[in-house]
């Protein structure tokens, strides 16, 4: 236990300084007011169960971004959680596949209420380019109740930020989201 | 080698002619096509790079199977092909003899129909069977959609491993961190794994019927859409096989500049697949160092393509160009990230208990590799020292070596993609130092004729090719595009067994293969 102590006393620290011009201030006040709401709405945190049904993996590396040390959105209350069971929203990238409705259906209705949908991604809007595939039912609004859009292809982990703040807004003048 | 086959195996061919430089087509009748590619697999000793089909009925009357085989010495693609009956479509499979094969030949037979004689494995792949009906394949010119979506009410079969005390664990298609759809069958007795059957299809969007029609620029914008990871290498193989249907020599600042963006692609990768084998031992201080790095890879990206993941910057006969400060940015970027990397890679091989998580952990054995066609790093680190970048007189001018490992295991493939992360990050100083001088043009105007090419480029994860033909309205007519991912998750099913499940992350993200490449 002494050696490991010394040791780490003597590399000193091993991270670097995340360099402050990475996020932009517009994240940063962006994240706060998002905070701000959470804590209001939802006690400490909002918890996202995320869906791929169908995206190409852009759009997974960008919600994974998010979450990385410089953009790091789990200190403004938002966090995945691995099971529908623990979420309060579902967040669905992807034209919505055939192969996935079942599944995407399924996993919405393992959440408790009061649940709402984000829709991340052109794709997932109204299924973007592969709108006319023979295989995608063109976006998760053609299943379920979407409440809120984050736009880009892959959104900018920002865009992210900035869609649950216009949501948990609405949230502020108009109640629930619609289920 | 023609002469070989006619007496060695007595098949005359149909036709031959080298087509765009480096491809050699040789037609066979469809009764010699087994002959001709387990010929073609012998000489060149190489697995099937890709086998599809097109349905040329209008044009002449006939189903086309084709089959391709890199002969790597020659460095020649040879593309075996058989026309079939317009009404019955059937050949000869290759599968029990070649196992590479067994995969496209039922992607071709879900896609066109068509039939194969002999097979071993006759279940659909992408189209599964609860969801679609029988008999619509949806790649034929004349496909009719079986109309709204539906149970069709038919069953997928898994294999059944049986036994005392064996039990199945099923896992996905939605799994628990934020990842691709796909379903994970593992039969176990005990705490190791007897077998794992991996079933995919799940993002499967018909990614190759959206190609046909669309001019060859709307095309090359698409292609950048099915793998959103490995966006440029895609878009790379596409512009690929225009530029040699059309005959066009890409200006050396532009191959300057792509070799460029395509090791940025490649080193923003790796760094997140170091960070996501510390993660998947929960070793969290170097995954967090590694996603820092990647980040700063990817705002790089952003800055010179206008897109983190590179997207929209390549172009038939060109790109958008690299600016001397641009370059400045580069080679900045990538001492930093030299020494970031450096920094991670001490803690994660200073680490005894990551150590013992990697080693020996997954192996695949270069002969099931090699069988089974595995390629890129995993193929690198099971001792076959393949990578397309070879090919390339630019990767050659720049003294290129692939990397390579012997052992097989979780950390033989983190080696080979550390080795490449630096070998990227020296390749594309090289490639920027030589673009300052570079003349300077545009990117040539591509007028696109008809005819058909192969395409390629070394993705992270390994070659993506291209098959495209273009019609004589300058339109995609057939576009196959064939990730390494399609053979590699057999690779990654037959190095998890033996192993205890709670090590399949790890094993899964050693291999780090493509949902979406794969479904298409």
């Amino acid at each position: 236990m002494t050696r490991i102590f010394l040791e780490s006393l003597r590399k000193g620290r091993l991270s670097r300084a995340v360099k402050a011009s990475s996020a932009g201030p517009e994240y940063e006040k962006a994240g706060q007011e998002l905070r701000a709401l959470i804590a209001r709405h939802f006690g400490r945190s909002l918890q996202i169960r995320e869906v791929d049904a169908g995206s190409c993996g852009a759009c997974e590396s960008e919600i994974i971004s998010a979450c990385n040390p410089i953009y790091d959105i789990q200190r403004f209350g938002v966090d995945f959680a691995a099971s529908p069971r623990h979420a309060d929203a579902l967040l669905v990238t992807g034209p919505v596949t055939r192969n996935m409705e079942t599944a995407l259906l399924r996993t919405y209705e393992a959440m408790s209420g009061p649940k709402f949908v984000i829709t991340c991604g052109d794709c997932a809007l109204d299924g973007g380019a592969f709108k006319d595939s023979y295989y995608c039912a063109g976006g998760a609004g053609a299943l379920l109740p979407v409440a809120a859009h984050v736009p880009g292809c892959p959104p900018h982990p920002m865009a992210l930020v900035e869609a649950l703040l216009r949501l948990l807004d609405r949230l502020n003048t108009e109640g629930q989201p619609k289920m | 080698m023609l002469r070989l086959l006619r007496d060695r195996e007595g098949v005359s061919p149909v036709s031959f002619r080298l087509n765009a430089g480096d491809e050699a087509h040789l037609e066979v009748r469809p009764g010699d096509f087994r002959k001709a590619c387990l010929f073609a697999h012998n000489v060149s000793g190489a697995p099937v790079s890709t086998l599809f089909a097109e349905d040329q009925r209008a044009e002449r009357r006939r189903f086309f199977i084709r089959c391709v085989f890199c002969l790597r010495q020659e460095r020649i693609w040879l593309v075996v092909s058989a026309g079939l009956d317009p009404e019955a479509p059937e050949y000869d499979s290759l599968a029990n003899d070649i196992f590479s094969a067994a995969l496209f030949e039922r992607e071709a037979d879900e896609m066109f129909g068509l039939k194969r004689r002999g097979a071993f494995d006759d279940r659909p792949l992408r189209l599964h069977p609860e969801v679609w009906p029988e008999g619509f394949h949806p790649l034929r010119k004349d496909f009719r959609h079986p109309g709204p979506r539906g149970q069709a009410g038919r069953d997928y079969a898994f294999r059944r491993v049986e036994g005392e005390g064996v039990f199945e664990v099923p896992v996905g298609p939605v799994h628990a961190g934020i990842i691709g759809p796909g379903h994970f069958r593992f039969s176990a007795a005990g705490e190791p794994v007897l077998n794992l059957e991996i079933r995919l299809g799940f993002t499967h969007r018909g990614a190759e019927k959206l190609f046909e029609g669309r001019t060859a620029a709307e095309a090359l914008a698409f292609s950048e859409l099915v793998d959103g990871e490995a966006a440029f290498a895609h878009s790379l193989a596409f512009s690929d096989a225009v530029e040699k249907i059309c005959g066009v020599k890409t200006p050396e600042e532009h191959l300057l500049a792509r070799g460029i963006l395509l090791e940025l692609e490649r080193m923003y990768n790796h760094a997140g697949d170091l960070g996501g084998l510390a993660t998947d031992v929960g070793f969290g201080f170097p995954a967090a160092c590694a996603a820092a790095l990647k980040e700063d890879l990817l705002a790089l990206n952003g800055k010179l393509a206008g897109s983190r993941y590179l997207k929209g910057f390549n172009r038939l006969g060109g790109t958008c160009g690299l600016t001397v400060p641009m370059l400045d940015e580069i080679e900045a970027a990538l001492a930093s990230a030299l020494k970031d990397f450096s920094g991670i890679m001490n803690i994660l091989y200073g680490s005894a208990s990551f150590m013992d998580r990697v080693e020996e952990t997954g192996v695949l054995p270069q002969k099931t590799a090699a069988e089974l066609g595995v390629s890129g790093p995993a193929a690198r680190a099971s001792g076959i020292a393949w990578d397309m970048r070879e090919f390339s007189p630019l990767y050659r001018r720049a003294g290129f070596r692939p990397a390579r490992q012997a052992q097989g295991d979780v950390l033989a493939r983190l080696r080979v993609r550390a080795a490449e992360f630096e070998e990227s990050a020296r390749l594309a100083r090289g490639f920027s130092t030589a673009l300052r001088t570079a003349p300077r043009s545009g990117p040539v105007s591509v007028e696109p004729v008809e005819g058909c090419a192969l395409g390629c480029a070394e993705s992270w994860r390994g070659p993506v090719l291209c098959w495209v033909r273009l019609g004589r309205d300058g339109r995609v007519e057939r576009c196959k595009v064939t990730d390494p991912s399609f053979l590699g998750w057999e690779g990654l099913a037959q190095a998890v067994p033996g192993n205890i499940i709670p090590d399949f992350p790890l094993c899964n993200k050693s291999f780090n293969l493509s949902y979406p490449g794969n479904d298409l």
